[in-house]
C-alpha cells in the first residue's frame, strides 16, 4: 500500500520535474546558455495564469500562464542573455560566465518584482479535473494523474519536433556543430530563437502545472532553479535522455525520503547522490562530453 | 504682599515655559515607526492598518493636541532587515515607539535594541512566550518592549477552549494530530497543545512539525491519515495556501482546526481558490462579528480603503497605535520611560477586546492579558467564501459544517 502510494505520488512529481528540466536542458544542448533565470519563468507562468484565471476561468488562465513564460523567456533572450552574447567588451571565454551572472540577477530582480505586486505567498491554479481516483485503494486526485499524462504527452510532442522535423533537426544539429549549420545557409539566430520558444513553452506549462498541482510562490524560484539545475548536471549537460532518467533518479528518491524517513529531509539524499555523480561520473549519467 | 510679587515674575516666566513647551509640542507630531511585511499576507495589514489609525486620530483632532504621524518600513521578513529598519526608526526619523511584525524571530531580533536604545516597541503579530518572558527575567532592561498580540502559550489556550466547546462537546471528537510548522513561536504553541488538548479531551496521537520549506505535503497527510485521529490541530502562519490545497484535492478526511494565520485575512480564499472552505483557524478577530463596538467599523473601513479584510494583524495593530499614542499623551513628553509607564498603565477597549498588559510579576510581562471581558482571541470557520465566527459562544454567527469530502460521523462512534 505504502509502496504503491510511493510509486503514483513520485511518478506524478518526477514528470513534473522531467518537464521542467526538459527544456532547460534543450536550451544549453543548443545555445550553450545556462540559464539561471528558470525558476523565475516558472514561477511567472504560475503566478500569471493564476492572476488571470480568476478573470477569464481556468482554461484561458492557463494559456495565458504559458503565453507569460514565453515572453519572459524571450526578454530574458533579448534582454539580457543576446547583449551579453554580443557584446564586443565581453572575452568569448567569459560569455558563459557573463551569462551565468547575467540570468541569475534577472532571477533575482523578477523575484524581487512579482514578490512586490502579488506577494510572497504561494498561488493555486484550480485544477482543471476536481475530484480523486480509487488507483488500487490508493486515493489519489484525478488531477495528478491528468499532470502525469500531460507531461509526458508533452514530452513526447517534444520528441516528435525534435526528431521529426527539419526545424528539429536543425536544432540537434546546432547543438552538434553550429560552425556546420552556418556554413550550410541556416541562420542561427533564428535557431536560437526557435529554442527559446520551445523553452519558454515548456516553462510555462511546467509552471502552470505545478501550480495546481502542489501550489507555488516567489520563494520557490531558488528551489526550481536549484532542482532543474542538478537534474540537468545528473542527467549529463545537454542530454534530454539523461534529463529525463535524472528527473525519475531524483523524484523518486525525493518521494522515499519524504515517506520513509521524513518529510523535512526530502531534497537531501538526491543532493548527496548529485555530489557524488560530479565526483565520480562528472559529465552525468547520460552526458556526453 | 512682598511675597507675591517677588514669586509672579517667576510664576510668569514659568507658565510661560510651559505654554511655549504646549505650543512646540502641539506642532511636534507623535511620531510612531511602523516595520510590516510588505510581501506576506499576515504581515502586511501592520502598515496599512497603522495608517488607517492614524488617520482616523487625526481626523478627531489628534492626541492632546498633536498629530500622529506613522513612517512605515518593510523588514521582507528577515531579521536582519527588521533591526535595520528600527534603528532607522530612531535615530534618523525619531520616532516615539515601533510597532512590528507578524514574524517572532524577527521580533526576537529586535527586542534586544528596543532595550538598548530605550525605544518602546510593540510587536501586534509575533507570538513567541519568549518575548514577554524575556521582559520578565530583565525587567529593567528589556521593559520597553510589549506584546500587543497574544503569546502563543494562550493562543494554544483559546484553541484549546474553543476545541472542547465544539468539537468535544459538539462532536464527541476523542483524538487528535498536532501538524505544525517549524518555528520559534510554534515551540511553545505546540507545549501548550500537548498539555492542553488532553485536557479539553483530545487524546494526542501523533505531534508533527515540518519545515516551513516544504512544498508536497502528501507524506505528511498520509502520515496522519494513519493514525486515524478524528481531527488535524494546525499550527501555521508561514505556510498556508499550499497545505490547505492539497487538504482539499486529496480529499483528506479529517477536519483540520487550529491557528492558520494566512486564512485570517479575505485573500486566503483567493490564493487558495475556494480550498479553505471548512478550514477553522484562531484570529484576533472576524468581519461583522462586534467584540467591541470598534470592531466593525474599522473593519468595514479597512476593506472599503484596501479591498480585503485584515489579518489578525490589522486588528491588533490599528489598535495599538491607538494606545501608544494615548500613553504618549498622557506621559506629556516623548521620554521613553515615561511612555513605558503609561503603557503599563493602558485600559483600551480595541477592536481586539479590552487591552491591558501583564505586570512586572507576572511570568508574561507585558504580554496582553488572555481572558473573558480581556481579549480571548475568535474561533472561526470558512465556509462558501465567508468567515463564520464560531466561538466564543456569545459571539457565534454561525455552526460547524464541513465540506462533504471531511467524515465527522466516525467519531462519534
Amino acid at each position: 500500500m505504502l509502496a504503491l502510494q510511493i510509486l503514483i505520488d513520485g511518478f506524478a512529481i518526477s514528470a513534473l520535474y522531467a518537464l521542467g528540466a526538459v527544456g532547460f536542458t534543450l536550451l544549453f544542448g543548443v545555445s550553450g546558455v545556462l540559464n539561471l533565470s528558470h525558476g523565475a519563468i516558472v514561477v511567472v507562468a504560475a503566478l500569471i495564469g493564476w492572476a488571470a484565471a480568476s478573470i477569464l476561468g481556468t482554461y484561458l488562465g492557463n494559456l495565458v500562464g504559458v503565453l507569460a513564460a514565453l515572453a519572459a523567456a524571450y526578454a530574458t533572450y533579448f534582454a539580457v542573455v543576446r547583449p551579453i552574447q554580443r557584446s564586443p567588451a565581453i572575452p568569448r571565454e567569459e560569455t558563459e560566465i557573463f551569462v551565468l551572472t547575467g540570468t541569475l540577477l534577472w532571477s533575482i530582480m523578477i523575484q524581487v518584482g512579482a514578490a512586490w505586486w502579488f506577494t510572497d505567498n504561494p498561488v493555486t491554479i484550480r485544477p482543471l479535473i476536481a475530484g480523486v481516483v480509487n488507483i488500487v485503494g490508493v486515493r489519489t486526485p484525478a488531477n495528478e494523474v491528468m499532470i502525469a499524462v500531460l507531461c509526458w504527452v508533452v514530452i513526447g510532442l517534444l520528441w516528435l519536433l525534435v526528431n521529426r522535423t527539419r526545424a528539429g533537426r536543425a536544432l540537434l544539429a546546432a547543438a552538434i556543430n553550429p560552425r556546420g549549420l552556418v556554413l550550410l545557409g541556416f541562420e542561427l539566430d533564428s535557431i536560437y530563437l526557435l529554442v527559446w520558444t520551445i523553452y519558454g513553452v515548456l516553462a510555462g506549462i511546467a509552471g502552470v502545472l505545478l501550480a495546481s498541482f502542489l501550489g507555488v510562490g516567489t520563494n520557490n524560484i531558488g528551489q526550481l532553479t536549484a532542482s532543474a539545475f542538478s537534474i540537468v548536471v545528473m542527467g549529463g549537460l545537454g542530454s534530454v535522455s539523461g534529463s529525463l532518467v535524472a528527473a525519475f533518479v531524483v523524484g523518486y528518491l525525493e518521494t522515499l525520503t519524504a515517506y520513509l524517513v521524513a518529510p523535512t529531509l526530502r531534497p537531501v539524499p538526491a543532493l548527496l547522490l548529485l555530489v557524488l555523480v560530479v565526483y565520480v561520473r562528472p559529465q552525468g549519467l547520460l552526458g556526453r562530453r | 504682599m512682598s511675597k507675591p510679587h517677588l514669586l509672579r515674575p517667576a510664576l510668569f516666566a514659568g507658565a510661560a515655559c510651559l505654554a511655549l513647551a504646549g505650543v512646540a509640542q502641539a506642532q511636534e507630531p507623535i511620531r510612531i515607526g511602523v516595520i510590516g511585511e510588505e510581501s506576506a499576507v499576515a504581515g502586511a495589514s501592520i502598515t496599512k492598518a497603522a495608517q488607517m489609525a492614524a488617520d482616523d486620530i487625526n481626523a478627531k483632532g489628534g492626541i492632546a493636541g498633536r498629530k500622529v504621524e506613522v513612517i512605515t518600513y518593510d523588514n521582507h521578513s528577515s531579521a536582519a532587515d527588521g533591526v535595520r529598519a528600527f534603528q532607522r526608526a530612531v535615530s534618523q526619523d525619531h520616532v516615539v515607539g515601533v510597532i512590528a511584525t507578524y514574524i517572532s524571530e524577527v521580533a526576537l531580533a529586535i527586542e534586544p535594541w528596543s532595550a538598548r536604545l530605550h525605544m518602546p516597541f510593540i510587536t501586534t503579530g509575533a507570538a513567541s512566550n519568549e518575548i514577554s518572558k524575556q521582559v520578565h527575567k530583565d525587567y529593567d532592561h528589556f521593559k520597553y518592549t510589549f506584546h500587543g498580540w497574544l503569546t502563543s502559550a494562550f493562543i494554544a489556550q483559546s484553541i484549546c477552549d474553543a476545541q472542547h466547546d465544539l468539537l468535544v462537546t459538539g462532536l464527541h471528537m476523542k483524538t487528535a494530530v498536532i501538524m505544525s510548522e517549524d518555528a520559534a513561536w510554534t515551540t511553545p504553541l505546540d507545549e501548550r497543545y500537548m498539555d492542553c488538548l488532553p485536557k479539553a479531551g483530545l487524546q494526542v496521537l501523533d505531534h508533527i512539525r515540518f519545515n516551513p520549506d516544504t512544498t508536497d505535503f502528501t507524506p505528511i497527510f498520509r502520515q496522519i491519515e494513519a493514525k486515524n485521529p478524528d481531527v488535524i490541530v494546525t499550527g501555521i502562519s508561514h505556510v498556508g495556501v499550499q497545505p490547505t490545497v492539497q487538504w482539499r484535492d486529496q480529499q483528506v478526511p479529517i477536519p483540520m482546526v487550529g491557528q492558520s494565520s494566512q486564512a485570517t485575512t479575505s485573500t486566503f480564499w483567493k490564493d487558495t481558490n475556494g480550498a479553505a472552505n471548512g478550514v477553522v483557524t484562531a484570529s484576533a478577530a472576524t468581519p461583522g462579528v462586534a467584540l467591541t463596538e470598534t470592531t466593525i467599523p474599522f473593519t468595514e473601513a479597512y476593506q472599503k480603503r484596501f479591498g480585503d479584510s485584515p489579518s489578525y494583524t490589522g486588528y491588533t495593530t490599528y489598535d495599538a497605535v491607538h494606545y501608544l499614542a494615548e500613553a504618549v499623551g498622557r506621559a506629556g513628553s516623548n521620554d521613553p520611560d515615561k511612555v513605558v509607564a503609561e503603557m503599563e498603565k493602558t485600559n483600551y477597549l480595541g477592536t481586539v477586546g479590552r487591552i491591558q498588559f501583564y505586570g512586572k510579576d507576572d511570568p508574561f510581562t507585558h504580554a496582553l492579558k488572555y481572558g473573558p471581558g480581556l481579549v480571548t482571541g475568535v474561533t472561526f470557520q470558512w465556509q462558501d467564501g465567508k468567515q463564520v465566527t464560531l466561538w466564543p459562544a456569545d459571539k457565534a454567527n454561525g455552526k460547524l459544517q464541513f465540506p462533504p469530502f471531511v467524515k465527522t460521523q466516525h467519531a462519534a462512534n
